[in-house]
């Protein structure tokens, strides 16, 4: 079947508001990671901002406004990843190793990968990037969406967005 | 024949209908839910994907569990709310003020409320194709009470129709499932649905085609398969065809609001297309041309849950003040800009548009 790739329909394309990439200069050094946001459509929704402990995801004047992220404020704690309804917050964190980071990314499937796993890394259209490690699996707001931790070649962070397990189609 | 009186009559016992009941009920009065199917709830007793809004709708809770926030609420009110569940309905008889309803198959009830919100929610769309009829064409709604009420694989193939927030929402619900979506169909140049919604999806692999529309289902006596069609910016096919190999069709095409009640009872009522149908008139407390009528949720005109809920609490708490129960009016004019905020972005402005067609400023002048 024909593979549209485009912004209409669900594919991110560029930076757009919404839709930041962190600056280098910080992210590259910053232990834990810093949040990655991908909600380019101004939508009535505010969980982000609500539930972000440091106030790093700027408080929304209307509930339809981007998410802002302060990065000097970002701790990487992810409670954003969970608690987004669209699944829209990542985190990634830089300083893994030389030439690997770790993406962490919101997980709804079943079943769950285990620590240890190596998984397929997907892309924004489901294209296989890379293979990654599970190095940790968590349920912050203990609701069953997991955030797991993905440890993937420094060069496809920017692409990295969703994990599938090797055993799966 | 039984005759129940109450002070206010709830039809449907969905989102809007709940919170209208806990609302009427908080402010003193007797409340009678009427809900056709065998659980309270509606629609979102089958949402396993978390809510948009603020905090104030529930935002980032699952829809089952909002589900069970409201029906909380409803048993915290057990004194002065009834439920009657597996009750459609089905008459209004203005000259005596009596309602008729059906319980299953056995019972037939009459109902006599002092006022009424009407809160039966929306039916679904369906287009017409050849082989439309065959086993294995599902509306969105009919899949996911297959799936996430009684546990049911719908297909293990699927093609969807339509890229509004249902198709959206159903294609993931439907892969957390284990179902192969093989794809999602919109004849518009661009998804209709939330953008996050489809990221979401497209990063699983599904592909979205749009300008794609279905031509016709395939199969002898169930489906096995789609022929898909591509369309031009006039929605004109363009001559490229394909065929697709799948077990089932889900249409996920628009809803319509549910109004039979309405139109009987004599409320003014007025197409407007944003709102997806015929939509009774109404004033800020949604209060229709009846003096003893109100309407919430997407009876009201086809919207999201959480202005439903937000509409429900408004319309019950203005029917309790109408039969003269305590009135909270700061309370109200809180849910009001509750509304007002959800609607305020680009995806709301549909919504407004259809509002501003249907809203008045008030039926007191004229009653």
């Amino acid at each position: 079947m024909e593979q549209i790739r485009s912004y209409e329909s669900g594919v991110l394309t560029g930076e757009r508001p919404g839709a930041q990439r962190p600056p280098d200069a910080l992210w590259v050094s910053k232990k834990n990671g810093l949040v990655v946001i991908e909600c380019p459509q101004r939508i009535p929704c505010n969980p982000c901002a609500t539930s972000c402990p440091t106030g790093a995801i700027t408080p929304f004047s209307d509930i339809n406004d981007h998410p802002v992220v302060d990065y000097e404020k970002c701790t990487g704690c992810g409670v954003c990843i969970a608690k987004c309804p669209g699944l829209a917050c990542f985190v990634i964190d830089r300083t893994y190793s030389a030439d690997e980071s770790i993406v962490k990314v919101p997980h709804e499937m079943l079943p769950v990968p285990d620590i240890g796993d190596v998984v397929d890394c997907l892309g924004k259209i489901g294209e296989l990037i890379c293979k990654g490690k599970i190095i940790a699996v968590l349920e912050p707001l203990k609701d069953s969406t997991r955030v797991l931790h993905v440890v993937v070649p420094d060069a496809a962070i920017d692409d990295v967005r969703s994990v599938r397990r090797c055993s799966d189609d | 024949m039984r005759l129940l009186e109450t002070d206010l009559l709830v039809v449907g016992g969905g989102a809007a209908g709940l919170s209208a009941a806990v609302e009427a009920a908080a402010a003193g009065a007797k409340v009678l839910v009427a809900e056709s199917d065998l659980h309270i709830g509606g629609q979102l007793v089958k949402q396993s994907h978390k809510f948009f809004g603020s905090r104030d709708e529930y935002a980032g809770t699952r829809g089952f569990s909002i589900a069970n926030i409201l029906i909380g609420e409803i048993s915290e009110h057990s004194s002065s709310v009834e439920v009657l569940k597996n009750t459609t309905v089905n008459g209004y008889y203005p000259d005596e003020g009596i309602l008729t309803a059906t319980v299953g198959e056995d019972e037939y009830l009459h109902i006599k409320a002092r006022k009424i919100v009407m809160a039966a929610g929306a039916q679904e769309r369906l287009i017409a194709f050849p082989n439309n009829d065959l086993p294995g064409v599902y509306g969105a709604g009919a899949v996911q009470t297959l799936m996430n009420v009684y546990g049911v694989m719908p297909g293990k193939r699927i093609l969807m129709v339509g890229a509004g927030n249902i198709g959206l929402i159903v294609s993931y619900q439907l892969m957390q499932a284990g179902v192969k979506v093989v794809g999602i169909l919109e004849a518009m140049p661009r998804i209709g649905g939330y953008w996050v919604h489809a990221a979401k999806v497209r990063r699983l692999g599904v592909p979205i085609m749009l300008h794609h529309s279905i031509k016709a289902a395939l199969g002898e006596k169930w489906v096995t398969g789609a022929v898909i069609q591509k369309l031009d910016d006039t929605f004109c096919p363009t001559g490229y065809e394909e065929k697709i190999d799948c077990d089932a069709i889900c249409l996920a095409v628009g809803l319509t609001p549910t109004n039979e009640l309405l139109w009987q009872a004599g409320c003014e009522m007025k197409y407007v297309p944003q709102l997806c149908g015929h939509v009774p008139l109404r004033d800020k407390n949604m209060r229709t041309s009846h003096p003893d009528i109100w309407v919430a949720g997407d009876a009201s005109g086809i919207e999201e849950a959480s202005a439903a809920m937000i509409e429900g609490r408004i319309a019950g708490h203005a029917a309790a003040v109408a039969m003269g129960f305590k009135s909270n009016e700061a309370k109200s004019n809180i849910y009001w800009q509750r509304l007002m905020h959800l609607r305020a972005g680009e995806v709301g402005e549909k919504v407004r548009a259809g509002i501003s067609q249907v809203t008045v400023d008030g039926w007191e002048g004229i009653h």
